[in-house]
């Protein structure tokens, strides 16, 4: 299994290694000026020599995308919740909840950065808007697909409302929950990205997309590339701990969290 | 009683029932013959279209009343331990002591060691021991059983029913114990009751005398394959006339 393990590791690594390599020699043979396309060395060095303006880009974005997160994995979680206890709620709400998910997220961010006046609370809810769906849906589902002879069990030894939802339903939804945040990770920091887009707004206090923009606009190439390497960066490190997280919660009972030896 | 669903399906039809303190009552029938909703009328889990279920129709009493599902009907986000201590917990009781009388409970269905195991560690049988501690943990008087062990292999199946006796000797709670074969109802229960479908009724009671049931070697002996062949008989009688 350790050999199996190392090579899922090792296969990616060496892939991506490679293909570095490859664009570096491209850039080099054919000198493609790096206006156009800098090389993989080059775009290190720009990222490490203008750490200090990016860093605080970084912060800046990761700061919305964890806050318009929090805040999606809580309204979403209570909805479903309220969702679950009253089929009235449900049917009046969800179709709104579809129309929010559905519309495109570049048409209404610049109608929200008009009537937020705090930029930072307008980028927040664009990023939440986008985050917000796949918890709010998946977390639903979870909490209807419980066990029918639990909740007969429940009810036969008399539990409360209370007991079931918070013995019972809650449990049982948290395999849906934690997919859905899974998905609603990655989704908030696109959400960041696209409003920092719409939104422009210059200053010391921007994000990254913001970066890319400015860059573009220098043609400082390069710096436009460190950028965009961050914001991938950050998505996957946001994937990767919350895989941790939904692995670290459900390894000892559900089947989505086998180790993968099977695989 | 009767039961009667919106459908306008007549699923259990004047069905009369005496429980003794102590009983160990089967109910035979083939698969639609209301078995299952005559169990779940008993548990209090659905009500009866007309006629009354005496004892456990008063709340009250319900809490004498264990029931074991078809299936093991696991919390797979709980240990062994903590699904065992569910009904006491339930019920109000506090978290150590629910846990200690659960720890004793599954020791007594032979699953000592295995307080900490998550469901999805346990083979079939033991997740019904689980499933058994759990319905036996409250000190039920009444144990409901919906053909427990019919998803088990034959050899998991004859171990169970053996330890399934014991408890009920130990114990004297009153069965209810739902089943499709004629085996099983004739090695476990005093009294089957032979039921036939559309409309789910009772057609025949039978007997097997504690004499013959207290045999060491009942399941070979003459007796029990003699018991075996005047059921099948009764429940072919059932199916024709249905």
């Amino acid at each position: 299994m350790g050999g199996a393990q190392a090579l899922r590791w090792f296969a990616p690594a060496v892939l991506g290694f490679l293909a570095l390599a490859a664009w570096e020699w491209v850039v080099w043979a054919r000198e493609i000026p790096p206006f156009i396309l800098p090389g993989p060395v080059q775009i290190a060095q720009t990222l490490a020599r203008d750490w200090d303006s990016l860093s605080v880009s970084l912060l800046v974005t990761v700061q919305i995308t964890f806050a318009a997160l929090a805040v999606a994995a809580s309204l979403g979680l209570l909805l479903a919740i309220l969702f679950a206890q009253s089929r009235v709620i449900e049917m009046s709400l969800f179709p709104y909840a579809v129309v929010l998910q559905v519309t495109p997220i570049v048409a209404i961010a610049p109608l929200i950065i008009i009537w937020v006046d705090d930029v930072r609370a307008a980028l927040l809810i664009c990023a939440w808007i986008v985050a917000f769906f796949p918890i709010l849906s998946n977390t639903t589902v979870g909490l209807q697909s419980t066990d029918r002879n639990l909740l007969d069990l429940f009810r036969l030894y008399g539990a409360s409302r209370w007991q079931v939802l918070w013995r019972l339903k809650l449990p049982s939804a948290m395999p849906y929950f934690l997919a859905g945040l899974r998905i609603s990770g990655g989704l908030a920091l696109i959400g960041a990205i696209v409003a920092e887009f719409v939104a422009g707004t210059g200053g010391t206090a921007s994000g990254l997309a913001y970066r890319i923009l400015e860059s573009g606009y220098q043609l400082q190439i390069p710096r436009m590339f460190a950028a965009l390497v961050l914001v991938s960066g950050t998505g996957i490190a946001i994937f990767m701990a919350l895989s941790l997280l939904s692995h670290l919660l459900l390894r000892r009972w559900h089947e989505s969290a086998d180790t993968g030896e099977h695989r | 009683m009767a039961k009667r669903y919106g459908t306008g399906t007549l699923a259990v039809q004047d069905v009369d029932m005496d429980l003794a303190r102590g009983d160990f009552l089967a109910l035979l029938g083939p698969s639609g013959c209301g078995k299952s909703t005559l169990l779940r009328m008993i548990a209090g889990l659905i009500p009866p279209s007309s006629g009354e279920i005496s004892f456990p129709a008063d709340p009250a009493a319900r809490k004498g009343i264990g029931f074991v599902f078809q299936e093991p009907t696991l919390m797979p986000w709980a240990t062994a331990a903590r699904n065992v201590a569910l009904p006491l917990e339930l019920a109000g009781m506090n978290r150590r002591e629910a846990h200690a009388r659960a720890v004793e409970m599954l020791a007594r269905v032979e699953l000592a060691g295995f307080e900490d195991a998550y469901p999805r560690a346990l083979s079939g049988g033991m997740k019904m021991r689980v499933s058994i501690a759990r319905a036996l943990v409250t000190r039920p008087r009444l144990l409901l059983m919906d053909e427990p062990f019919a998803a088990l292999d034959e050899i998991t199946r004859f171990r169970l029913n053996n330890d399934l006796l014991n408890l009920w000797r130990d114990e004297r709670f009153t069965v209810v114990f739902v089943t499709h074969s004629v085996f099983e109802s004739v090695f476990l229960a005093e009294r089957i009751m032979v039921m036939a479908p559309r409309p789910g009724r009772v057609v025949r009671e039978l007997r097997v005398p504690a004499e013959d049931r207290d045999l060491p070697e009942f399941r070979t002996s003459a007796n029990y394959a003699a018991h075996c062949r005047e059921v099948s008989h009764a429940l072919a009688a059932a199916m024709e006339a249905a």
